[in-house]
Protein backbone atom coordinates (compact mmCIF):
# COMPACT_ATOMS: atom_id res chain seq x y z
CA UNK A 1 0.00 0.00 0.00
CA UNK A 2 1.28 3.44 -0.91
CA UNK A 3 0.18 6.50 1.02
CA UNK A 4 0.82 10.12 0.03
CA UNK A 5 0.50 13.12 2.30
CA UNK A 6 1.84 16.57 3.12
CA UNK A 7 4.60 17.07 5.65
CA UNK A 8 4.39 18.89 8.96
CA UNK A 9 7.82 19.21 10.49
CA UNK A 10 8.94 19.44 14.12
CA UNK A 11 12.41 19.79 15.69
CA UNK A 12 14.39 17.51 18.07
CA UNK A 13 13.17 16.63 21.59
CA UNK A 14 9.50 17.51 21.23
CA UNK A 15 8.20 16.35 24.62
CA UNK A 16 4.76 15.09 25.61
CA UNK A 17 4.06 18.29 27.58
CA UNK A 18 4.24 20.05 24.20
CA UNK A 19 2.08 17.48 22.42
CA UNK A 20 -0.60 17.94 25.08
CA UNK A 21 -0.01 20.29 28.05
CA UNK A 22 -0.89 18.88 31.45
CA UNK A 23 -3.66 21.36 32.21
CA UNK A 24 -5.88 19.90 29.49
CA UNK A 25 -5.46 16.27 30.48
CA UNK A 26 -8.52 16.00 32.67
CA UNK A 27 -10.83 16.89 29.78
CA UNK A 28 -13.06 13.85 29.45
CA UNK A 29 -12.26 12.86 25.88
CA UNK A 30 -9.32 13.00 23.51
CA UNK A 31 -11.60 14.90 21.06
CA UNK A 32 -11.86 17.76 23.56
CA UNK A 33 -8.06 17.88 23.97
CA UNK A 34 -7.33 18.05 20.24
CA UNK A 35 -7.55 21.89 19.86
CA UNK A 36 -4.76 22.25 22.48
CA UNK A 37 -2.33 19.86 20.80
CA UNK A 38 1.18 21.29 20.32
CA UNK A 39 0.09 24.70 21.71
CA UNK A 40 3.35 25.53 23.55
CA UNK A 41 5.35 25.12 20.32
CA UNK A 42 3.06 25.05 17.27
CA UNK A 43 -0.48 26.20 18.11
CA UNK A 44 -1.25 26.34 14.36
CA UNK A 45 -1.09 22.55 13.94
CA UNK A 46 -4.64 21.56 15.04
CA UNK A 47 -6.15 23.89 12.39
CA UNK A 48 -3.53 23.30 9.75
CA UNK A 49 -3.36 19.50 9.65
CA UNK A 50 -5.27 17.67 6.90
CA UNK A 51 -6.22 14.02 7.08
CA UNK A 52 -3.37 11.85 5.90
CA UNK A 53 -0.60 14.37 6.66
CA UNK A 54 2.74 13.03 7.80
CA UNK A 55 4.54 14.31 10.89
CA UNK A 56 8.30 14.43 10.42
CA UNK A 57 10.36 14.98 13.55
CA UNK A 58 13.92 15.14 14.79
CA UNK A 59 15.52 13.04 17.50
CA UNK A 60 13.87 11.80 20.69
CA UNK A 61 10.29 12.56 19.66
CA UNK A 62 7.77 12.14 22.50
CA UNK A 63 10.23 12.32 25.38
CA UNK A 64 9.00 13.07 28.88
CA UNK A 65 5.89 11.79 30.57
CA UNK A 66 4.05 8.54 29.96
CA UNK A 67 0.86 10.30 28.89
CA UNK A 68 -0.76 8.25 26.22
CA UNK A 69 -2.99 11.08 25.16
CA UNK A 70 0.03 12.19 23.09
CA UNK A 71 -0.13 9.45 20.40
CA UNK A 72 -3.94 9.30 20.66
CA UNK A 73 -4.16 13.00 19.78
CA UNK A 74 -1.72 12.69 16.88
CA UNK A 75 -3.83 9.89 15.46
CA UNK A 76 -7.08 11.76 15.99
CA UNK A 77 -5.67 14.91 14.36
CA UNK A 78 -5.54 12.80 11.19
CA UNK A 79 -1.82 12.16 10.84
CA UNK A 80 -1.13 9.00 8.86
CA UNK A 81 2.13 8.36 10.66
CA UNK A 82 5.08 9.89 12.49
CA UNK A 83 8.57 9.60 11.04
CA UNK A 84 11.27 10.64 13.50
CA UNK A 85 15.06 10.39 13.64
CA UNK A 86 14.42 8.58 16.92
CA UNK A 87 11.58 8.08 19.40
CA UNK A 88 11.46 8.15 23.19
CA UNK A 89 10.76 4.69 24.58
CA UNK A 90 7.37 5.12 26.26
CA UNK A 91 6.00 7.19 23.38
CA UNK A 92 7.02 4.49 20.90
CA UNK A 93 5.24 1.75 22.86
CA UNK A 94 2.17 3.93 23.39
CA UNK A 95 1.99 4.69 19.65
CA UNK A 96 2.12 1.03 18.69
CA UNK A 97 -0.47 0.19 21.34
CA UNK A 98 -2.81 2.81 19.88
CA UNK A 99 -2.29 1.72 16.29
CA UNK A 100 -0.33 4.84 15.32
CA UNK A 101 2.30 4.02 12.73
CA UNK A 102 5.76 5.17 13.84
CA UNK A 103 8.77 4.93 11.56
CA UNK A 104 12.33 5.55 12.65
CA UNK A 105 14.44 7.13 9.91
CA UNK A 106 17.37 9.52 10.15
CA UNK A 107 17.69 10.50 6.47
CA UNK A 108 14.32 11.92 5.54
CA UNK A 109 14.40 14.92 7.93
CA UNK A 110 16.85 17.08 5.99
CA UNK A 111 15.37 16.16 2.62
CA UNK A 112 11.84 17.48 3.06
CA UNK A 113 10.29 20.83 3.89
CA UNK A 114 7.08 21.60 5.73
CA UNK A 115 4.22 21.43 3.22
CA UNK A 116 5.97 19.23 0.67
CA UNK A 117 4.35 16.00 -0.41
CA UNK A 118 5.87 12.55 0.16
CA UNK A 119 4.77 8.95 -0.42
CA UNK A 120 5.28 5.98 1.88
CA UNK A 121 5.34 2.40 0.62
CA UNK A 122 4.93 0.09 3.61
CA UNK A 123 5.54 -3.11 1.64
CA UNK A 124 8.75 -1.89 0.03
CA UNK A 125 9.82 0.00 3.17
CA UNK A 126 10.44 3.11 1.10
CA UNK A 127 9.69 6.80 1.32
CA UNK A 128 9.61 8.84 -1.88
CA UNK A 129 10.23 12.58 -1.64
CA UNK A 130 8.67 15.20 -3.92
CA UNK A 131 11.83 15.29 -6.02
CA UNK A 132 11.60 11.53 -6.58
CA UNK A 133 14.37 10.48 -4.20
CA UNK A 134 13.82 7.09 -2.57
CA UNK A 135 14.72 6.57 1.10
CA UNK A 136 14.62 3.12 2.69
CA UNK A 137 13.50 2.42 6.22
CA UNK A 138 13.91 -0.69 8.36
CA UNK A 139 11.56 -3.58 9.00
CA UNK A 140 9.26 -3.64 12.05
CA UNK A 141 9.33 -6.40 14.67
CA UNK A 142 6.48 -8.89 14.26
CA UNK A 143 4.81 -8.01 17.58
CA UNK A 144 4.61 -4.41 16.46
CA UNK A 145 3.09 -5.25 13.07
CA UNK A 146 0.42 -7.50 14.51
CA UNK A 147 -0.67 -4.85 17.03
CA UNK A 148 -0.71 -1.99 14.50
CA UNK A 149 -2.54 -4.19 11.97
CA UNK A 150 -5.34 -4.75 14.44
CA UNK A 151 -5.57 -1.01 15.11
CA UNK A 152 -3.92 -1.17 18.53
CA UNK A 153 -3.74 -3.17 21.72
CA UNK A 154 -7.44 -2.75 22.57
CA UNK A 155 -8.54 -4.59 19.43
CA UNK A 156 -5.76 -7.14 19.86
CA UNK A 157 -7.02 -8.17 23.30
CA UNK A 158 -10.70 -7.77 22.41
CA UNK A 159 -10.30 -10.40 19.70
CA UNK A 160 -8.36 -12.64 22.04
CA UNK A 161 -10.89 -12.33 24.86
CA UNK A 162 -13.80 -12.95 22.46
CA UNK A 163 -12.15 -16.17 21.30
CA UNK A 164 -11.65 -17.25 24.93
CA UNK A 165 -15.31 -16.71 25.72
CA UNK A 166 -16.68 -18.42 22.61
CA UNK B 1 29.96 -14.19 30.28
CA UNK B 2 28.13 -12.73 33.27
CA UNK B 3 24.79 -10.99 33.52
CA UNK B 4 23.87 -7.45 34.42
CA UNK B 5 21.52 -6.71 37.31
CA UNK B 6 18.77 -5.94 34.78
CA UNK B 7 19.26 -9.26 32.99
CA UNK B 8 19.21 -11.17 36.27
CA UNK B 9 15.88 -9.64 37.33
CA UNK B 10 14.40 -10.48 33.90
CA UNK B 11 15.67 -14.07 34.17
CA UNK B 12 13.84 -14.48 37.48
CA UNK B 13 10.57 -13.35 35.89
CA UNK B 14 10.57 -15.07 32.52
CA UNK B 15 10.52 -18.56 31.12
CA UNK B 16 12.68 -17.52 28.16
CA UNK B 17 15.76 -19.73 28.00
CA UNK B 18 18.06 -17.42 26.14
CA UNK B 19 18.43 -13.73 26.77
CA UNK B 20 20.33 -11.38 24.54
CA UNK B 21 20.19 -7.64 23.99
CA UNK B 22 17.39 -6.84 21.51
CA UNK B 23 15.31 -9.94 22.15
CA UNK B 24 11.75 -9.60 23.41
CA UNK B 25 10.56 -11.54 26.46
CA UNK B 26 7.32 -11.82 28.37
CA UNK B 27 7.65 -11.20 32.10
CA UNK B 28 5.44 -11.63 35.17
CA UNK B 29 4.72 -8.33 36.90
CA UNK B 30 4.95 -8.08 40.71
CA UNK B 31 3.22 -4.72 41.20
CA UNK B 32 1.13 -2.37 39.10
CA UNK B 33 0.72 1.25 40.15
CA UNK B 34 -1.87 3.58 38.61
CA UNK B 35 -2.18 7.21 39.63
CA UNK B 36 -5.30 9.32 39.46
CA UNK B 37 -4.41 11.19 36.28
CA UNK B 38 -4.89 8.02 34.25
CA UNK B 39 -7.44 5.93 36.16
CA UNK B 40 -10.45 6.75 33.93
CA UNK B 41 -8.51 6.14 30.71
CA UNK B 42 -6.95 2.89 31.94
CA UNK B 43 -10.24 1.48 33.22
CA UNK B 44 -12.04 2.43 29.99
CA UNK B 45 -9.40 0.56 27.93
CA UNK B 46 -9.62 -2.44 30.27
CA UNK B 47 -13.33 -2.76 29.50
CA UNK B 48 -12.85 -2.09 25.78
CA UNK B 49 -10.38 -4.97 25.68
CA UNK B 50 -13.10 -7.31 26.86
CA UNK B 51 -11.58 -8.13 30.24
CA UNK B 52 -14.00 -8.58 33.11
CA UNK B 53 -11.71 -9.34 36.08
CA UNK B 54 -8.22 -8.11 36.96
CA UNK B 55 -5.80 -10.99 37.22
CA UNK B 56 -4.18 -10.12 40.57
CA UNK B 57 -6.16 -7.54 42.59
CA UNK B 58 -3.64 -7.65 45.45
CA UNK B 59 -0.77 -6.58 43.20
CA UNK B 60 -2.52 -3.38 42.11
CA UNK B 61 -2.02 -0.05 43.88
CA UNK B 62 -4.12 3.07 43.17
CA UNK B 63 -2.58 6.34 44.29
CA UNK B 64 -4.30 9.71 44.07
CA UNK B 65 -1.59 12.35 43.89
CA UNK B 66 -1.82 14.47 40.74
CA UNK B 67 -5.32 15.73 41.50
CA UNK B 68 -5.17 16.04 45.31
CA UNK B 69 -6.80 18.09 46.61
CA UNK B 70 -9.02 18.61 43.55
CA UNK B 71 -8.50 21.92 41.75
CA UNK B 72 -11.16 21.69 39.06
CA UNK B 73 -14.66 20.25 39.02
CA UNK B 74 -13.70 17.53 36.51
CA UNK B 75 -10.95 16.17 38.78
CA UNK B 76 -13.48 14.38 40.97
CA UNK B 77 -14.38 12.01 38.13
CA UNK B 78 -10.88 10.48 38.24
CA UNK B 79 -11.30 9.42 41.84
CA UNK B 80 -14.93 8.33 41.49
CA UNK B 81 -14.18 6.03 38.55
CA UNK B 82 -11.24 4.50 40.45
CA UNK B 83 -13.33 3.90 43.59
CA UNK B 84 -16.07 2.12 41.64
CA UNK B 85 -13.56 -0.07 39.80
CA UNK B 86 -11.60 -0.89 42.96
CA UNK B 87 -14.70 -1.88 44.87
CA UNK B 88 -15.93 -4.10 42.01
CA UNK B 89 -12.54 -5.76 41.48
CA UNK B 90 -11.54 -6.15 45.13
CA UNK B 91 -8.56 -3.77 44.88
CA UNK B 92 -7.74 -2.80 48.44
CA UNK B 93 -4.48 -0.88 48.05
CA UNK B 94 -5.70 2.69 47.62
CA UNK B 95 -4.05 5.89 48.83
CA UNK B 96 -6.40 8.83 48.60
CA UNK B 97 -4.35 11.69 50.05
CA UNK B 98 -1.13 10.20 51.41
CA UNK B 99 1.40 11.69 49.01
CA UNK B 100 3.23 11.15 45.73
CA UNK B 101 3.09 7.65 44.25
CA UNK B 102 6.87 7.38 43.88
CA UNK B 103 7.35 7.95 47.59
CA UNK B 104 4.46 5.79 48.78
CA UNK B 105 5.32 2.71 46.72
CA UNK B 106 8.47 2.06 48.77
CA UNK B 107 7.52 3.86 51.96
CA UNK B 108 4.37 1.72 52.32
CA UNK B 109 6.14 -1.57 51.65
CA UNK B 110 4.73 -2.40 48.22
CA UNK B 111 8.03 -3.24 46.52
CA UNK B 112 11.32 -4.99 47.19
CA UNK B 113 14.65 -5.52 45.47
CA UNK B 114 14.44 -7.90 42.51
CA UNK B 115 10.78 -7.12 41.75
CA UNK B 116 9.39 -6.00 38.40
CA UNK B 117 7.10 -3.04 38.94
CA UNK B 118 5.14 -1.05 36.35
CA UNK B 119 3.46 2.30 36.78
CA UNK B 120 1.47 4.63 34.55
CA UNK B 121 4.06 7.31 35.14
CA UNK B 122 7.45 7.89 33.59
CA UNK B 123 9.11 8.47 36.98
CA UNK B 124 8.33 4.90 38.05
CA UNK B 125 12.07 4.45 37.40
CA UNK B 126 12.54 5.90 40.92
CA UNK B 127 12.35 2.45 42.58
CA UNK B 128 15.44 1.36 40.63
CA UNK B 129 17.40 2.85 43.54
CA UNK B 130 16.19 -0.08 45.64
CA UNK B 131 17.20 -2.69 43.07
CA UNK B 132 13.68 -2.87 41.62
CA UNK B 133 13.22 -3.12 37.87
CA UNK B 134 10.61 -0.40 37.60
CA UNK B 135 9.47 1.49 34.55
CA UNK B 136 6.62 3.58 33.18
CA UNK B 137 4.08 2.41 30.64
CA UNK B 138 0.97 3.94 29.05
CA UNK B 139 -2.55 3.36 30.29
CA UNK B 140 -3.56 1.06 27.43
CA UNK B 141 -0.62 -1.19 28.12
CA UNK B 142 -1.43 -1.04 31.84
CA UNK B 143 -5.01 -2.11 31.07
CA UNK B 144 -3.60 -5.23 29.41
CA UNK B 145 -1.27 -5.87 32.37
CA UNK B 146 -4.23 -5.62 34.76
CA UNK B 147 -5.99 -8.30 32.72
CA UNK B 148 -3.03 -10.63 32.14
CA UNK B 149 -0.39 -9.91 34.81
CA UNK B 150 2.24 -9.93 32.07
CA UNK B 151 4.13 -7.54 29.81
CA UNK B 152 6.52 -7.88 26.88
CA UNK B 153 9.88 -6.19 27.35
CA UNK B 154 12.87 -5.70 25.12
CA UNK B 155 16.22 -6.72 26.59
CA UNK B 156 18.03 -3.41 26.73
CA UNK B 157 21.76 -2.80 27.02
CA UNK B 158 23.15 -1.30 30.24
CA UNK B 159 25.24 1.85 30.61
CA UNK B 160 27.34 1.68 33.77
CA UNK B 161 27.92 4.96 35.58
CA UNK B 162 30.53 4.62 38.29
CA UNK B 163 31.10 7.39 40.82
CA UNK B 164 33.87 7.23 43.39
CA UNK B 165 35.02 9.67 46.05
CA UNK B 166 33.22 12.05 48.38
CA UNK B 167 30.86 14.84 47.35
CA UNK B 168 31.95 18.26 48.54
CA UNK B 169 29.68 20.27 50.82
CA UNK B 170 26.76 21.88 49.02
CA UNK B 171 26.60 19.30 46.23
CA UNK B 172 24.05 16.51 46.20
CA UNK B 173 22.75 13.64 44.10
CA UNK B 174 20.60 16.17 42.21
CA UNK B 175 23.77 17.92 41.04
CA UNK B 176 25.22 14.57 39.97
CA UNK B 177 22.25 13.62 37.84
CA UNK B 178 22.02 17.08 36.25
CA UNK B 179 25.72 16.86 35.33
CA UNK B 180 25.17 13.39 33.85
CA UNK B 181 22.20 14.69 31.84
CA UNK B 182 24.33 17.56 30.56
CA UNK B 183 26.98 15.02 29.51
CA UNK B 184 24.82 12.37 27.86
CA UNK B 185 21.83 14.59 26.84
CA UNK B 186 18.12 13.91 27.15
CA UNK B 187 18.20 10.91 24.84
CA UNK B 188 21.57 9.58 25.97
CA UNK B 189 20.03 6.47 27.52
CA UNK B 190 16.92 6.08 25.36
CA UNK B 191 15.82 2.43 25.37
CA UNK B 192 18.71 1.60 27.69
CA UNK B 193 19.31 0.77 31.33
CA UNK B 194 21.51 2.95 33.54
CA UNK B 195 23.20 1.22 36.45
CA UNK B 196 24.87 3.38 39.10
CA UNK B 197 27.83 1.94 40.96
CA UNK B 198 30.80 3.12 43.02
CA UNK B 199 31.71 4.16 46.52
CA UNK B 200 29.86 7.49 46.31
CA UNK B 201 26.63 5.57 45.67
CA UNK B 202 27.45 3.12 48.48
CA UNK B 203 27.82 6.02 50.91
CA UNK B 204 24.65 7.77 49.76
CA UNK B 205 21.38 7.73 51.71
CA UNK B 206 18.43 5.89 50.13
CA UNK B 207 16.68 9.24 49.63
CA UNK B 208 19.65 10.55 47.62
CA UNK B 209 19.86 7.36 45.55
CA UNK B 210 16.16 7.69 44.68
CA UNK B 211 16.94 11.04 43.00
CA UNK B 212 19.39 9.38 40.58
CA UNK B 213 16.94 6.67 39.56
CA UNK B 214 14.03 9.10 39.41
CA UNK B 215 15.78 11.32 36.87
CA UNK B 216 17.34 8.51 34.84
CA UNK B 217 14.19 8.69 32.74
CA UNK B 218 15.15 12.26 31.79
CA UNK B 219 17.87 10.66 29.65
CA UNK B 220 15.25 8.30 28.20
CA UNK B 221 16.29 5.30 30.30
CA UNK B 222 13.98 2.33 30.77
CA UNK B 223 15.37 1.92 34.28
CA UNK B 224 17.98 3.48 36.57
CA UNK B 225 19.23 0.68 38.77
CA UNK B 226 21.31 0.49 41.93
CA UNK B 227 22.13 -2.93 43.37
CA UNK B 228 20.66 -3.49 46.85
CA UNK B 229 23.00 -3.45 49.86
CA UNK B 230 22.64 -3.57 53.66
CA UNK B 231 21.23 -0.03 53.64
CA UNK B 232 18.56 -1.05 51.12
CA UNK B 233 17.52 -4.04 53.22
CA UNK B 234 17.34 -1.94 56.35
CA UNK B 235 15.17 0.63 54.56
CA UNK B 236 12.80 -1.96 53.09
CA UNK B 237 12.44 -3.79 56.41
CA UNK B 238 11.71 -0.54 58.21
CA UNK B 239 8.94 0.05 55.68
CA UNK B 240 7.19 -3.27 56.05
CA UNK B 241 8.97 -5.81 53.84
CA UNK B 242 9.13 -9.14 55.64
CA UNK B 243 10.39 -11.42 52.84
CA UNK B 244 14.04 -12.31 52.51
CA UNK B 245 15.82 -10.01 50.13
CA UNK B 246 18.42 -11.36 47.76
CA UNK B 247 21.49 -9.13 47.39
CA UNK B 248 21.31 -9.40 43.62
CA UNK B 249 23.96 -7.51 41.61
CA UNK B 250 25.70 -7.42 38.23
CA UNK B 251 28.39 -10.06 37.72
CA UNK B 252 31.97 -8.84 37.60
CA UNK B 253 32.22 -9.94 33.97
CA UNK B 254 28.83 -8.54 32.89
CA UNK B 255 28.89 -6.68 29.61
CA UNK B 256 28.01 -2.98 29.47
CA UNK B 257 27.31 -1.00 26.34
CA UNK B 258 29.17 1.98 27.74
CA UNK B 259 30.93 2.92 30.95
CA UNK B 260 31.16 6.40 32.40
CA UNK B 261 33.41 7.19 35.36
CA UNK B 262 33.18 10.22 37.62
CA UNK B 263 34.95 11.59 40.69
CA UNK B 264 32.51 12.90 43.28
CA UNK B 265 34.85 15.80 44.13
CA UNK B 266 34.42 17.15 40.57
CA UNK B 267 30.70 17.84 40.88
CA UNK B 268 29.48 21.38 41.48
CA UNK B 269 25.99 22.74 42.23
CA UNK B 270 24.12 22.60 38.92
CA UNK B 271 21.05 24.27 37.47
CA UNK B 272 19.04 23.08 34.46
CA UNK B 273 17.94 26.16 32.51
CA UNK B 274 14.75 26.53 30.45
CA UNK B 275 13.44 24.49 28.78
CA UNK B 276 15.36 21.27 28.68
CA UNK B 277 16.66 19.12 31.52
CA UNK B 278 20.07 18.76 29.85
CA UNK B 279 20.51 22.52 29.41
CA UNK B 280 22.66 22.67 32.54
CA UNK B 281 25.22 25.11 33.87
CA UNK B 282 27.13 25.41 37.12
CA UNK B 283 25.03 27.65 39.31
CA UNK B 284 27.98 30.02 39.76
CA UNK B 285 27.90 30.74 36.01
CA UNK B 286 24.38 32.21 36.18
CA UNK B 287 24.28 35.94 36.58
CA UNK B 288 21.48 37.53 38.48
CA UNK B 289 18.42 35.49 37.49
CA UNK B 290 15.68 36.97 39.66
CA UNK B 291 12.97 34.56 40.73
CA UNK B 292 9.28 34.96 41.46
CA UNK B 293 8.79 31.56 43.02
CA UNK B 294 10.69 28.67 44.59
CA UNK B 295 9.32 25.13 44.79
CA UNK B 296 10.64 22.37 47.02
CA UNK B 297 8.82 19.09 46.56
CA UNK B 298 7.94 16.33 44.04
CA UNK B 299 8.94 12.68 43.66
CA UNK B 300 12.49 13.87 42.98
CA UNK B 301 13.29 16.03 45.99
CA UNK B 302 10.43 16.26 48.48
CA UNK B 303 11.82 13.88 51.10
CA UNK B 304 12.79 14.48 54.71
CA UNK B 305 16.49 15.07 53.98
CA UNK B 306 15.52 17.65 51.32
CA UNK B 307 13.30 19.55 53.76
CA UNK B 308 16.05 19.30 56.36
CA UNK B 309 18.61 20.88 54.02
CA UNK B 310 16.20 23.73 53.23
CA UNK B 311 15.47 24.29 56.90
CA UNK B 312 19.19 24.55 57.67
CA UNK B 313 19.52 27.34 55.11
CA UNK B 314 16.32 29.15 56.11
CA UNK B 315 16.77 28.84 59.87
CA UNK B 316 16.13 32.20 61.54
CA UNK B 317 15.88 34.00 58.19
CA UNK B 318 13.08 35.24 55.97
CA UNK B 319 12.20 34.26 52.40
CA UNK B 320 12.84 37.18 50.01
CA UNK B 321 9.73 39.44 49.91
CA UNK B 322 9.40 39.07 46.12
CA UNK B 323 9.38 35.28 46.27
CA UNK B 324 6.54 32.83 46.87
CA UNK B 325 8.30 29.83 48.42
CA UNK B 326 6.21 26.64 48.24
CA UNK B 327 7.10 23.39 50.01
CA UNK B 328 5.25 20.12 49.43
CA UNK B 329 6.37 17.10 51.49
CA UNK B 330 6.43 13.98 49.31
CA UNK B 331 4.20 12.00 51.65
CA UNK B 332 2.18 12.25 54.82
CA UNK B 333 4.94 10.21 56.49
CA UNK B 334 7.56 12.76 55.47
CA UNK B 335 5.21 15.56 56.60
CA UNK B 336 4.73 14.00 60.07
CA UNK B 337 8.46 13.41 60.52
CA UNK B 338 9.18 16.99 59.49
CA UNK B 339 6.66 18.25 62.05
CA UNK B 340 8.22 16.08 64.75
CA UNK B 341 11.68 17.42 63.98
CA UNK B 342 10.53 21.04 64.06
CA UNK B 343 11.33 21.51 60.37
CA UNK B 344 7.81 22.59 59.38
CA UNK B 345 7.63 25.20 62.13
CA UNK B 346 10.98 26.56 61.11
CA UNK B 347 9.97 26.77 57.44
CA UNK B 348 6.64 28.43 58.24
CA UNK B 349 8.42 30.97 60.43
CA UNK B 350 10.72 31.74 57.50
CA UNK B 351 7.68 32.62 55.37
CA UNK B 352 7.26 29.40 53.42
CA UNK B 353 3.88 28.16 52.13
CA UNK B 354 3.35 24.47 52.99
CA UNK B 355 0.95 22.53 50.75
CA UNK B 356 -0.51 19.05 51.27
CA UNK B 357 1.59 16.04 50.15
CA UNK B 358 0.89 15.49 46.43
CA UNK B 359 2.57 16.12 43.07
CA UNK B 360 1.74 19.79 43.58
CA UNK B 361 3.24 22.22 41.15
CA UNK B 362 5.17 19.54 39.26
CA UNK B 363 1.85 18.34 37.81
CA UNK B 364 1.30 21.91 36.62
CA UNK B 365 -2.33 22.32 37.55
CA UNK B 366 -2.43 23.60 41.08
CA UNK B 367 -0.42 24.70 44.06
CA UNK B 368 1.17 27.81 42.59
CA UNK B 369 1.01 27.87 38.79
CA UNK B 370 2.89 30.77 37.22
CA UNK B 371 2.18 33.31 34.48
CA UNK B 372 4.25 34.06 31.36
CA UNK B 373 7.49 35.85 31.99
CA UNK B 374 7.91 34.61 35.56
CA UNK B 375 10.95 32.66 36.76
CA UNK B 376 10.98 29.75 39.16
CA UNK B 377 13.72 27.70 40.79
CA UNK B 378 12.42 24.23 41.51
CA UNK B 379 13.57 20.92 42.96
CA UNK B 380 11.44 18.79 40.63
CA UNK B 381 12.52 16.85 37.54
CA UNK B 382 11.26 18.65 34.43
CA UNK B 383 11.42 22.18 33.10
CA UNK B 384 9.49 21.65 29.88
CA UNK B 385 7.60 24.50 28.22
CA UNK B 386 4.23 25.03 29.83
CA UNK B 387 4.74 22.52 32.64
CA UNK B 388 3.93 24.93 35.48
CA UNK B 389 1.35 27.25 33.96
CA UNK B 390 1.93 29.67 31.07
CA UNK B 391 3.95 28.63 28.01
CA UNK B 392 6.54 31.30 28.71
CA UNK B 393 7.30 30.53 32.33
CA UNK B 394 11.04 29.99 32.83
CA UNK B 395 11.68 26.90 34.94
CA UNK B 396 15.12 26.38 36.48
CA UNK B 397 15.88 23.09 38.24
CA UNK B 398 18.31 22.65 41.10
CA UNK B 399 18.99 20.84 44.36
CA UNK B 400 16.95 21.58 47.51
CA UNK B 401 19.90 23.64 48.78
CA UNK B 402 19.97 25.75 45.61
CA UNK B 403 16.20 26.22 45.83
CA UNK B 404 16.36 27.29 49.47
CA UNK B 405 19.29 29.68 49.08
CA UNK B 406 17.71 31.22 45.98
CA UNK B 407 14.40 31.68 47.79
CA UNK B 408 16.26 33.61 50.44
CA UNK B 409 18.09 35.88 48.01
CA UNK B 410 15.32 36.38 45.42
CA UNK B 411 17.68 35.25 42.66
CA UNK B 412 19.40 32.03 41.75
CA UNK B 413 22.50 31.67 43.89
CA UNK B 414 25.20 29.14 44.73
CA UNK B 415 24.04 27.43 47.95
CA UNK B 416 27.55 26.75 49.26
CA UNK B 417 27.78 30.17 50.87
CA UNK B 418 24.68 29.47 52.96
CA UNK B 419 25.65 26.18 54.56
Amino acid sequence: MIHSGHVIKLPDNVDTDIIIPTQYMTLETIEEMVPYAFTPLRPDIPDKVRKGDILICGDNFGCGSSREQAPEIIKLLGFYCVIAKSFARIFYRNSVNNGLLVIENKKIYDRVKEGSKISIDLEMHQIQTYSGELIEFGDFPETVISIIDKGGLVNYYREMNMKDHS
Amino acid sequence: MGYTLFEKIIRNHSSAKKLCVGSIVEVDVDRMMIHDFFTPFCIEKFHMMGFSRVKFPDRIVFIYDHLVPASFIGDYRHHKVAEEFASLQGIKNIHRHDGVCHQLMHEMGYIKSGDIVLGTDSHTTTYGALGVLATGIGYTEMAAVLGTGKLWLKIAPTIRIKIDGTLSEGTYSKDIILQILADISIDGANYKIIEFQGETIDKMSIASRLVLSNMSVEAGAKAGLIAPDAKTIQYLQKHGIKDDIDLIKSDDDAEYEAELNYRAEDFLPMVACPSSVDNCVHVCELSNIEIDQAFLGSCTNGRLEDLEIASKILRGKQVHPNVRFIVVPASIGVYREAIKKGIIELLVNAGVIINHPSCGLCAGRSGGILVDGENIISSNNRNFLGRMGGNEVNIYLGSPATVAASGLEGRIVDPRRYL
